[in-house]
């Protein structure tokens, strides 16, 4: 029996953009090892409590607390938040032409040693550790040796996300639609990596709009995200009433 | 006008002395460019190709000028070590207008070509030099070409005749050295002849403390069949302030490439005009600028599609912290007649902070009517998705900027052709950006503390 521990904590979360309101009092608590879903309809601020959880400098919080493994996140800067082991799959990962993904993933994986008080990694180590870990997604040698994301497929660029999730190996992972826009081939590649990746201690947060892959990720809780506001939380069994009835009905019985 | 008069007044005084230190040939020059200069004057911000660079104030304080020739004790070896080494070159040293060939054990040449001093070329061989000095330079009205025809005494030539190859690379590297704030008047000219074949790189540095003004005129002829390839690296200091006047002209099917790399310096105006005037000519023109604090450079070039069939590309990037001030202007004139020529001018600019200002003016003027010519410019800053992509994963801010840079103006450095040089510029130019350039390149002390 592994004794699990509140990893993630948010507590009464507000946040705006530009102005405008878009979190109106989050609270979820994430334990060790857990995987949490988080549904709704387009614009009910799923990507936008996953940006803020990761520090995207756009939002600001207006009110409410998130702490990781008992730390303050709030005043954490986006790299720190990275170095104590949260990681962002994006939506839409960013081409960086010209910045080969060899130095990318190195520079990233050394600030990391850093941070922990470890010397860097020795070039032929690194090496040894790419080769290993992009055979988990079955990403190709040409793509490593290529500028991040520049002329990637979109399933490729997903692949890419979960390969630098296996590279940096983070406690809490967030897939932010990550199954969107895959073939089903690419989808089962993609989630079994992530499953392969997956410790006891590992926690994850899970943004999509599909029951598909939560068959290969098999959640522990399912959060329902309506304007600003978790109104629902259940079981696996809520995403697939979630798939077959939509959203209506939790609107109507949350009476909004 | 106002600075002028200190150089009118030495050039009158001293014209006996300063002929008395050069060749005949240079010689036969100097009063017709007085007379131009007395005319011209310094031009002022209203002179087109010199709106972004206030050259007067550059010309206003007092340098001192080594009209007398008197040398430097100095080994370039002893105090200098260029930043670009184990090159295999044939290495030579140019300090201040003078080429040093005591020091240097003088690499083995093959039959004919000539590098050497400009000075001691027009002695021995006065009609080659006739032939070409100041052919190019003359036909043009330009402050800098008058007064350094008026005062240049030496420089550098580099002949390389009729079907020769040059498979080694000749390095030249400029040292400014003095002992007070000093002017120095460079003439450069390059002959090859056809189907001959040359890459040579300059490398600027200065490794003293003390204010340099530098004007320099350089002549370059590539002649039919001709290839060559030109780096030039600036890698001075904060007083340096130079004018450098660029005129290649290339005969039919010669090909060049033009890198003018400035990674140090303190205010830089490179006027480059290269004229295509045999068919099938073609140039390449890449720029690389990276500038801090309250450092300038301004590139002011001209490419002349005289006849049909040329192709001409050019390519100029600048990254811009702090309060630096970049400027482009890039004209590019198809000349009536000149058709099927293929035209390619981008400038792309990073100001990655808010005082840094970028000044960009492509230019494109078209006298035929079956051309394939198109220009760029753009003006920006680090995109910030990619940023925060970057610090996402945990790379520290500073470092994801340092990488966007880098990524930037690499394409510039990828079009150098020398792969030792390219490797090297990778490194300078990381190393520039992390601000450690200076520290270890290997110049001297006083160098290092002015940055």
């Amino acid at each position: 029996m592994i004794l699990r521990e509140n990893m993630l904590e948010i507590r009464d979360l507000h946040a705006s953009i530009n102005g405008k309101e878009i979190l109106k009092g989050v609270s979820l608590t994430v334990r060790d090892g857990e995987v949490h879903v988080l549904m709704g309809q387009n614009g009910a601020g799923k990507s936008t409590l996953s940006n803020i959880i990761v520090g995207h400098p756009a939002y600001e919080v207006t009110q409410g607390s998130i702490t990781f493994n008992g730390k303050d996140l709030l005043c954490m800067k986006p790299e720190e938040r990275a170095h104590e082991g949260i990681f962002l799959s994006f939506q839409q990962p960013v081409e960086i032409p010209g910045v080969s993904m060899v130095n990318f993933m190195r520079s990233a994986l050394n600030a990391k040693r850093k941070y922990q008080g470890k010397e860097p990694l020795a070039a032929s180590e690194f090496l040894k550790l790419v080769r290993e870990k992009r055979k988990i997604v079955e990403l190709d040698n040409k793509l490593a040796n290529r500028s991040v994301n520049e002329g990637f497929s979109g399933g490729e660029k997903k692949r890419n996300e979960i390969f630098q999730m296996a590279m940096l190996e983070p406690t809490l992972s967030i897939l932010d639609e990550t199954d969107s826009g895959l073939d089903v081939d690419a989808l089962r590649i993609v989630a079994e990596g992530f499953n392969k990746l997956r410790t006891p201690l590992s926690s994850a947060i899970v943004i999509t709009h599909y029951q598909r892959l939560l068959d290969y990720l098999k959640p522990d809780a399912v959060h329902v995200l309506i304007n600003g506001m978790i109104v629902k939380s259940g079981g696996p069994q809520l995403a697939i009433e979630i798939e077959k009835r939509g959203f209506d009905w939790i609107k109507e019985e949350v009476g909004l | 006008m106002s600075s002028e008069r200190q150089y009118i007044d030495l050039y009158s005084e001293y014209r006996e002395v300063i002929n008395e230190h050069s060749a005949p040939v240079m010689n036969a020059l100097r009063e017709d460019a007085f007379t131009s200069f007395q005319q011209l004057g310094f031009p002022t911000c209203k002179v087109e190709r010199y709106k972004y660079t206030d050259v007067d104030a550059a010309f206003a304080p007092n340098y001192g000028v080594n009209l007398k020739r008197i040398g430097f004790q100095v080994n370039p070896y002893d105090v200098f070590r260029c930043g670009v080494p184990n090159l295999s070159t044939s290495l030579f040293f140019m300090v201040n207008d003078q080429f040093t060939d005591k020091a240097v054990t003088r690499p083995q040449m093959p039959d004919g070509v000539f590098i050497g001093s400009l000075c001691q070329a027009a002695m021995e061989s006065p009609d080659l030099i006739n032939k070409y000095y100041g052919t190019l330079a003359r036909a043009r009205k330009d402050s800098i070409n008058s007064i350094n025809t008026m005062l240049a005494q030496d420089g550098l030539f580099i002949y390389v005749p009729k079907g020769v190859v040059l498979d080694r690379t000749i390095q030249v590297v400029n040292v400014l050295r003095a002992d007070m704030d000093l002017m120095v008047n460079r003439r450069v000219l390059i002959v090859l002849e056809e189907g001959s074949q040359a890459k040579i790189l300059f490398c600027d540095h200065s490794i003293d403390d003390h204010e340099f003004l530098t004007t320099q005129v350089s002549e370059v002829f590539v002649g039919e069949n001709a290839h060559l390839e030109l780096y030039e690296l600036e890698e001075t200091h904060v007083r340096s302030k130079r004018f450098a006047n660029m005129y290649v002209d290339e005969a039919r099917n010669a090909s060049a490439t033009i890198d003018s790399i400035t990674l140090n310096n303190g205010l830089t105006r490179n006027r480059t005009d290269v004229s295509l005037s045999g068919e099938y000519a073609e140039i390449n023109m890449y720029g690389c600028v990276v500038a801090d604090k309250e450092q300038r450079v301004d590139n002011n070039t001209l490419i002349d599609h005289k006849v049909s069939n040329c192709q001409s590309n050019e390519l100029y990037k600048y990254v811009l912290d702090d309060k630096a001030v970049g400027a482009f202007a890039g004209r590019v004139l198809v000349r009536e007649g000149a058709q099927k020529t293929v035209s390619q001018e981008t400038n792309a600019n990073l100001c990655a902070t808010k005082t840094a200002r970028m000044y960009s003016q492509p230019m494109l003027e078209i006298y035929a009517d079956d051309v394939k010519c198109s220009h760029g410019s753009t003006v920006g800053q680090l995109n910030d998705a990619a940023l925060f992509y970057m610090r996402q994963r945990g790379i520290p801010e500073e470092e994801a900027r340092l990488l966007l840079k880098f990524a930037f103006v690499g394409e510039v450095l990828d079009s150098i052709k020398l792969e030792a040089l390219r490797d090297r510029l990778h490194f300078l130019v990381e190393q520039r950006f992390r601000g450690e350039l200076g520290k270890c390149a290997g110049c001297g002390p006083n160098a290092c503390s002015t940055r």
